[in-house]
């Protein structure tokens, strides 16, 4: 299978707070794969560099074929359409109604699209995370699992081929999360997406990943299936997946 | 507190001040160098020019009338013990046309337009919507701070001149009921000793005005962290720091001006 991204001897640190330090990832076509961590430990970090929303003080970051941190700004920008990006808190353009916060990225950068064309590109992206109603509504009227959709949709309008999942679930009913798991496995599904899920939520690990990568004192310590990983006697695997257990039960 | 502590506090206060100084030129060098470079946002530029001028015009056309009613009847008693009233029109205009409507205007204008400026850049950077756009292969420079500092450097002096109408009206409705004084003849009291270089000056400085008011409410707004604190942040400094330079350039222009008088 292609690798379609690579990440070898990344380090990034924020002052003296080393965040990562020497991490390797890859990331196989049409898998999705999960960052596993505490918060803090630099999963956000890890998809912003991929994205080249941040850069990365040493090491490779190869997406498609194309080293991120060497691109000139053009060639970055080529390279993020075919990058999808989920943000934690949906980042919806708050002056926009979901209509126009879809249509922003279409008509930005597909010249020559007629209103005809964007209005089926914007219909067929609700539709598929079922939100037709919500075209005409602020984000501000939404909830936070619409929110999350809606942030989802603006993506795939660009019909990416990479997806970067910054916790999906987060701050959301458990309902939702599954509804969300679900969302996340059909856009694997209907888009042939490779994803890289960032989560320190185990179900939603296990619900989506092809594989899981935990993240630990800033590099990957533990990969491999959720089974292969969780059934490590390792004690800051254990403490992790006893800890997260024991806290959804107490919820 | 020893004098060393205080020294080093008093220096990383400098650094501090040099850091942002070059950041702040850095960002107005970004700026020109994306108004420059094409694919420009029009339709964003004309919605940002309507809720500038839609946002300030009633607290303008208030504030106009009442700076042209008031300066006149307070310039009144003193012309009145010279027995020369009849100046009154000709140097309330001077006044306004010179100084009053320019620096009224981008006074409101930073309170209103640039805080909102620089609350709305701000909470768009700390919720990622501007990481998103980023993401998204969209230039949030070329979107959200060149149609806005265009906005308010092009919606400002229209504004100016709008509220020195509103100002000569107060004027003419003070000057009338004292007097009995007919609009044409009004009009030419006011208008006479009005040059051409004095309309000149006064849209140079909104136009000054209103570009300081966008580019600093852009770049308080587009660095603001720390999320809803930084916002605040952000909104008050950008008054602070466009009322600071905007009273700077004042003195300078009129240096400026009165060596061609």
């Amino acid at each position: 299978m292609n690798k379609v991204i690579e990440i070898e001897h990344l380090y990034k640190s924020f002052g003296d707070r080393k965040v990562l330090i020497d991490a390797d990832l890859e990331v196989y076509e049409g898998e999705n794969m999960v960052v596993l961590g505490r918060s803090g430990t630099g999963k956000s970090v890890l998809i912003k560099i991929i994205a080249g929303l941040l850069t990365a003080d040493k090491g490779s970051v190869k997406v498609l074929g194309q080293e991120v941190t060497q691109l000139q700004k053009k060639e970055l920008n080529e390279l993020r359409l075919k990058i999808g990006f989920s943000f934690q808190n949906s980042a919806l353009y708050d002056s926009m109604t979901v209509r126009e916060n879809l249509e922003f990225p279409l008509v930005r950068n597909v010249r020559n699209m007629s209103r005809g064309e964007i209005n089926k590109a914007v219909h067929k992206v609700l539709d598929s995370v079922s939100l037709l109603k919500s075209i005409n509504q602020m984000p501000a009227e939404l909830s936070g699992g619409q929110k999350k959709r809606i942030g989802i949709a603006r993506t795939l309008i660009m019909n990416p081929k990479i997806m970067l999942y910054d916790e999906p679930t987060a701050g959301l009913d458990p309902i939702t999360c599954i509804e969300i798991n679900q969302l996340i496995n059909e856009v694997k599904e209907n888009y042939n997406t490779s994803s890289i899920i960032i989560t320190h939520d185990l179900t939603c690990a296990k619900e989506t990943g092809d594989r899981v990568a935990v993240l630990y004192e800033g590099n990957f310590k533990f990969q491999g299936t959720f089974d292969e990983v969780f059934k490590n006697p390792d004690p800051r695997i254990k403490n992790f997946y006893d800890y997260n257990f024991i806290e959804n039960q107490k919820k | 507190m020893g004098s060393h502590s205080r020294k080093n506090l008093f220096s990383e206060k400098i650094d501090d001040w040099l850091i942002g100084f070059k950041d702040g030129a850095d960002f107005l060098l970004l700026f020109f160098k994306e108004t420059l470079s094409g694919n420009f946002e029009f339709k964003e530029f004309v919605n940002q020019c309507y809720r500038i001028g839609n946002s300030s015009l009633t607290l303008i056309s208030l504030t106009g009338f009442v700076t042209g009613f008031v300066f006149t009847k307070q310039s009144r008693p003193s012309l009145e013990s010279f027995g020369a009233t009849s100046w009154l029109p000709s140097l309330v205009t001077i006044a306004i046309i010179r100084a009053l409507a320019p620096l009224v205007t981008s006074l409101i204008c930073a309170g209103k337009v640039g805080s909102s400026i620089g609350a709305e850049l701000g909470s768009m950077k700390v919720t990622e919507q501007v990481d998103a756009m980023e993401v998204s292969a969209v230039n949030p420079i070329k979107f959200l701070v060149v149609t806005r500092v265009l906005a308010t450097t092009i919606t400002i002096p229209i504004l100016s001149f709008y509220c020195a109408l509103m100002a000569m009206i107060g004027v003419f409705l003070n000057v009338t009921t004292n007097e009995d004084t007919s609009l044409p003849a009004f009009l030419e009291q006011a208008f006479n000793s009005i040059i051409f270089l004095d309309m000149w000056t006064a849209v140079i400085k909104a136009v000054a005005y209103g570009f300081t008011i966008g580019i600093v409410g852009c770049y308080k707004g587009y660095n603001a962290s720390n999320g809803t604190l930084g916002v605040g942040k952000a909104a008050n400094s950008s008054v602070v720091l466009s009322m600071f330079l905007i009273f700077i350039e004042e003195v300078f222009i009129v240096q400026v001006t009165n060596w061609f008088r």
